[in-house]
């Protein structure tokens, strides 16, 4: 083993060794010891992968197995690494972003008796995403997906006394499931027309089989690549929470928002796109999974956008607004700009981490109340927390000279030039929503750090509405479940009346801030080598008749000629006009938004009912399989097999019985007529014969 | 090879240590009981430790071979010898058997000698069907593992332990019994041999290996077992001890799947080839079906028994796909399973002894009170969804892998699992563990205590280890079931 090679092993080991300490001893060590281990392993973990990140951008690619996890017959699966641009890329982004999240948790978790568990968590979190980017195959990759998806269950419900935070965390690892199951068959597939789980012997093979066709139902054939592409992305859908496998997403915002940052926003989520761009050697071989891919995300990005403007609690705008994000990531998968989409990827993880993690230094200074109806002009308490929302913001409004405007900008260009099926439906939602990502994005920065001071003013209308709505959801979860109304009703009024004066966070929440920032700014200029520079190299794959890339590469002039060519544009005003509406409705006239809502009440109870998803999947599959199963159970097992056949037989069984027992009756007469009977019928048979 | 009879030390070992244990009498020397138990259960798995470690992976037949006659005027011998696959479950009945005993020191309190005496026995007798080439030896072994099972559910079980043990016994029995016919038959037509390896050579028409195939099925079915003669298991599981569950759920289920893999398939392989499809659909009745009916369970351990049901419908699924991953998925979901629904009971058990009780209904919130259970429940909970990295996914992922070569669809009712194995278990775990604490007996509940926690843990390594590493479980594997594709693969019907 060479001295990278060890590295590459050190990258993802340093984080498990951090996780199983805490996780096995984190009580026994104490806090300080806790935080300081695994923090240091992720410090190593990011130097590793800084150091392999170097070497790989030298040119250095590796392929190579680690272990030989099972053969069974002629198949050998492997546990093993693929360290090229698009692996290292992912590491860099993961480690560091985690490396952020492990410092600003010692602040937001200080009061939390779950300290160190939460440690080990977000380590084990970290390895298990580790080991699904550096994978060179698609067991370990699944290894990786169905890890994240755990470790994102467990915190998810990491308060797992809060009725509502094991409710996300059961939808959100059922709905990932529903995902992988997809995703499964389709990596069985794999298996079956390839004969490998290696993403290099099966990508060299993928040509071969691009003619295949496959028949799922009798006389309907359909192209290999195409099934095998879309349950592929199914798996993706889940991960990524696209529309309709997104509605567990939002809901995920009950856990602590450190990892809501990490996992629901930098990286987990991601996973999906990188997984498509992963596979671009087998997706390109199928307009209609591309097709397919492209409207998925086109829906998304533009509908839970939308949501996104009407939601009250800090974190869910955040929430909604990733949703968007990712549909963009997906959208320009779709029309086959990779690279475009791993760059919104890269910048989103910081902007969206940023947003996320302000959004938490917000809570942490209201008291956990996470209704912006109950905060406003925060700006002046916590400056520093301000400004880096603000970046966030700017970036995630694809507003120059941040990081979003290069890549989502990039995404707009790529769909315009799109030739898929599905291009134009794309490119105008997308145009579209970019007017609504300005909008919620300062509607959230005006709402909560500007205008009147809310927290303080009981009277406020904003505030009683926020106060009333607390309070019908309070008596709601009473009757869903009054096992536990009382504890939830004196937690909703603990907070009802803070009036302490919000301040800045302490230094380890704002200094993971202020560095997310940084590259919240400036990630975008790097544009040029990322998107359009041979950056991937042979990581990604682009069929020769998708040109939207290549032709955007030639007009590429440089940053500085992308942001003038953007004043030009219908994207740049657009995002302009939204934030001015944001302006206008909660700075300018800061009533109006109530007199809107009342008016527009239809569009707005679409919005907050979140399209009624959730509650036909309650009504549908949960409530549909619970009683199927309750009549399956009592209606075959219990009527059917166990009273009709088996205590049936046992009583047939008493009834022969019974009957049979008549016959041996004790009286001569009855066996001297049974005799003389037979010996009749046999003479009667004989003669007739 | 090996100077001693190994297999007939795993066999008597343990049963010579269940008479001894009877031999301590009553309750008062009840801790001299369990000290014998011990030491028998310790030197029955033991022994068990150079089989495989000097199995050899690499050559085909069977391994161990002893063979001495038994009853001569009907040419019955006392035929032992193991191959891969019969090697990892005798691995898995003698490790069980230790962990039971174990997790029977504080629990059982009353008649111990017996208690733990029929558990050694019945370990000493199961290892015996394991091993067993001659089809007379195998019949009564696998008869006569009925008895102490009977036994422990009928006197240590719950309430309804009377109606749940006669359903078990009359059930298992009944289907069996068929199946002596069967055995009979072949013996007459090998030429008066009960030697299994005869069987397996012996020319058979279609129609009559189809009636011979049918009384196969109708005793192993019934032991896996499949739907829909299934629903002895959920009764025999509610009402019997925790210790009766462990091992009739980790070890006495596989006799069925084993009894297809070494009588059904080989001896009658045009008609199992034949009947496949309708195996196949009945496994997925269960996959499916089974996953349902778990869903709406209010007993945990009902909930346990219909998930075993439906986890063991990947077994007949795996063997009646006839390929290697399918029968190598189906081999090794069997020793998964053995891990997993082990500890799943005994997880519920280590409730059940605090509270008294087996209704989700019951519980809420355990987990603030008892996070080392917590954590170790939520490996086993996640290993029965089948999560990578557990054993609960080796086994699932090759079957799938192996049905979707023979048919899209196959794979697809199977993958279903994925969905319905994670809503019944992890919606079991957030009701029970999950949650403010409930009430006052959850209040006063006390973390698991060093017996426990060592068999949990014992378990918790071992779905680990097999989980990231299942090569040593999988390669000793190979050659055994090369060997039985291979045989299924040459037709036995008489050249016309």
């Amino acid at each position: 083993m060479t001295a990278m090679q060890k590295l590459y092993l050190l990258v993802p080991l340093a984080p498990l060794a951090g996780a199983i300490i805490a996780g096995l001893f984190g009580k026994a060590i104490g806090r300080r010891a806790t935080h300081t281990l695994t923090i240091l392993g992720m410090v190593v973990c990011l130097a590793a992968s800084f150091l392999v990140y170097r070497d790989v951008m030298g040119g250095n690619i590796f392929n190579g197995p680690v272990y030989t996890w099972l053969v069974s017959g002629n198949i050998r699966f492997e546990i093993g690494f693929l360290i090229d641009p698009l692996s290292a890329t992912m590491m860099m982004v993961v480690s560091f972003v985690s490396l952020m999240v492990h410092i600003y948790t010692i602040g937001y978790m200080a009061d939390d008796p779950g300290y160190q568990r939460f440690f080990s968590y977000i380590s084990l979190f970290t390895f298990s995403m580790l080991m699904l980017v550096m994978s060179n195959n698609f067991l370990q990759l699944f290894f990786g997906w169905e890890a994240v998806g755990l470790v994102s269950y467990l915190l998810i419900g990491f308060w797992y006394t809060r009725p509502t935070a094991i409710y996300a965390n059961l939808k959100a690892f059922l709905v990932n499931r529903v995902g992988d199951f997809g995703f499964l068959l389709g990596i069985a597939l794999v298996l079956m027309y390839f004969g490998t789980l290696d993403y290099a012997a099966v990508f060299a093979g993928a040509g071969r089989l691009a003619g295949n066709s496959i028949e799922l139902f009798p006389g309907v054939s359909w192209s290999l690549m195409t099934v095998i592409c879309i349950l592929l992305f199914i798996g993706a859908m889940g991960k990524s929470a696209q529309f309709p496998l997104h509605v567990w997403l939002p809901d995920s915002m009950e856990g602590p928002t450190p990892i809501s940052a990490l996992i629901h926003a930098a990286t987990m989520v991601t996973a999906g796109i990188f997984m498509v761009a992963r596979m671009s050697p087998l997706f390109e071989l199928s307009e209609t999974a591309l097709s397919f891919v492209l409207i998925i995300g086109a829906i998304t990005a533009f509908f839970m956008a939308l949501i996104a403007t009407v939601q009250y609690d800090i974190k869910r705008v955040v929430a909604y607004s990733t949703l968007s994000q990712l549909g963009y990531m997906t959208m320009a998968l779709g029309a086959s700009a990779y690279s475009a989409a791993i760059f919104h990827l890269f910048t989103h993880a910081f902007f969206k981490a940023v947003l996320f993690l302000g959004a938490g230094s917000v809570i942490i200074a209201m008291h956990h109340q996470q209704d912006m109806r109950k905060m406003g002009g925060l700006a002046k308490y916590m400056p520093i927390t301000y400004m880096t929302v603000l970046i966030g913001a700017l970036a995630n409004a694809g507003l120059p000279p941040f990081a979003g405007f290069f890549s989502k900008e990039t995404i707009v260009e790529a769909l315009h030039h799109a030739t898929v099926p599905g291009a134009g439906f794309a490119y105008a939602l997308a145009v579209a929503g970019v007017f609504v990502g300005g909008f919620y994005s300062f509607r959230l920065v005006f709402y909560a750090f500007h205008g009147k001071e809310r927290f303080a003013d009981p009277h406020h209308p904003d505030v009683i509405a926020a106060d009333a709505e607390a309070a019908a959801i309070a008596a709601a979860a009473a009757h869903d479940d009054h096992k536990h109304d009382k504890h939830e009703n004196e937690h909703a009024h603990d907070h009802g009346h803070d009036s302490h004066a919000p301040h800045e966070s302490p230094a380890v929440v704002w200094v993971p801030l202020v560095l997310l920032a940084i590259p919240s700014v400036c990630a975008g200029w790097f544009i040029g080598t990322f998107v359009y520079g041979n950056y991937f190299g042979s990581s990604i794959t682009v069929h020769p008749a998708h040109t939207a890339m290549a032709s955007m590469a030639q007009g590429f002039h440089g940053v500085i000629g992308m942001m003038t060519h953007a004043l030009g544009t219908l994207p740049f005003w657009l995002a302009v006009a939204g934030a001015g509406t944001a302006w206008y409705l909660y700075i300018v006239r800061p009533e109006l938004p109530a007199v809107l809502r009342r008016k527009w009440g239809v569009v707005v109870t679409i919005l907050m009912e979140k399209y009624g998803l959730d509650r036909f999947n309650d009504w549908f599959f949960a409530g549909g399989a619970r009683a199927l199963g309750t009549g399956l159970w009592k209606g075959g097992d219990i009527a059917v097999i166990d009273n009709v056949m088996v205590n049936g037989s046992a009583r047939l069984v008493g009834w022969v019985a019974g009957v049979v027992r008549r016959v041996q009756s004790g009286y001569i007469y009855h066996y001297a007529f049974a005799m003389i009977f037979g010996v009749l019928t046999l003479l009667t048979w004989a003669l007739i014969r | 090879m090996h100077e001693l009879p190994l297999l007939s030390l795993a066999i008597w070992a343990p049963i010579i240590a269940g008479v001894a244990v009877l031999f301590t009498g009553g309750d008062r020397n009840a801790q001299a009981a369990r000290v014998i138990a011990l030491i028998g259960a310790v030197i029955g798995f033991l022994v068990t430790i150079p089989l495989y470690t000097s199995f050899d992976a690499q050559s085909g037949g069977f391994q161990f071979v002893h063979r001495v006659p038994w009853i001569e005027s009907f040419n019955v011998w006392y035929h032992l010898g193991i191959d891969g696959i019969s090697l990892l479950l005798i691995l898995l009945n003698s490790l069980t058997t230790v962990l039971v005993v174990i997790a029977g020191w504080q629990v059982i309190q009353q008649r111990v000698a017996q208690y733990m005496a029929a558990f050694l026995i019945l370990s000493g007798l199961m290892n015996g069907v394991f091993s067993a080439l001659d089809a007379m030896l195998f019949y009564v072994f696998f008869e006569s593992t009925l008895i102490p099972m009977f036994i422990i559910i009928g006197v240590w079980g719950g309430p309804n332990r009377v109606y749940a043990a006669t359903k078990f016994f009359l059930y298992t029995l009944l289907g069996s019994l068929l199946s002596l016919v069967a055995l009979i038959y072949l013996y007459n037509v090998a030429g008066g041999s009960f030697v299994l390896v005869d069987f397996y050579e012996v020319p058979l028409p279609l129609s009559l290996q189809v009636i011979v195939f049918i009384a196969f099925f109708m005793a192993f079915a019934v032991k896996v077992p499949m739907w829909p003669v299934h629903t002895w298991l959920p009764d025999a599981h509610v009402e019997a001890p925790t210790g009766g569950s462990v091992v009739l759920a980790a070890i006495m289920l596989k006799l069925g799947g084993y009894g297809f893999l070494r009588l059904s398939l080989p001896i009658v392989p045009d008609a199992s080839l034949y009947l496949a499809p309708v195996v196949i659909g009945l496994s997925l009745i269960a996959v499916v079906y089974i996953g349902l009916v778990a869903l709406v369970q209010t007993d945990m351990k009902k909930l346990i028994a219909y998930s075993s049901i439906s986890h063991m419908g990947f077994v007949t699924l795996g063997i009646f796909i006839f390929n290697t991953q399918g029968v190598e998925g189906a081999v090794l979901q069997m020793i998964s399973h053995g891990f997993i629904s082990a500890a799943m009971f005994l997880c519920v058990g280590v409730l059940y002894d605090r509270m008294h009780s087996r209704q989700i209904a019951d519980y809420g919130g355990v987990a603030n009170k008892m996070p080392v259970f917590a954590a170790l429940f939520m490996l086993f909970a996640m290993a029965n969804a089948g999560l990578p990295g557990t054993s609960g996914f080796v086994g699932e992922f090759l079957v799938i892998l192996g049905a979707m070569k023979v048919n899209f669809w196959y794979a697809f009712a199977a993958a279903i699992t994925l969905i319905f194995g994670a809503a019944y278990t992890l919606w079991m775990y957030k009701r029970v563990m999950f949650g403010a604490v409930a009430n006052h007996h959850v209040a006063e509940l006390q973390d698991i205590n060093a017996h426990e926690c060592l068999v949990l843990g014992v378990l918790a390594a071992l779905v680990l280890v097999m989980g990231v590493w299942p090569q040593p479980f999988a390669e000793v594997l190979h050659v055994s079931v090369n060997e039985l594709l291979a045989h299924v693969s040459l037709s036995k019907l008489p050249l016309q």
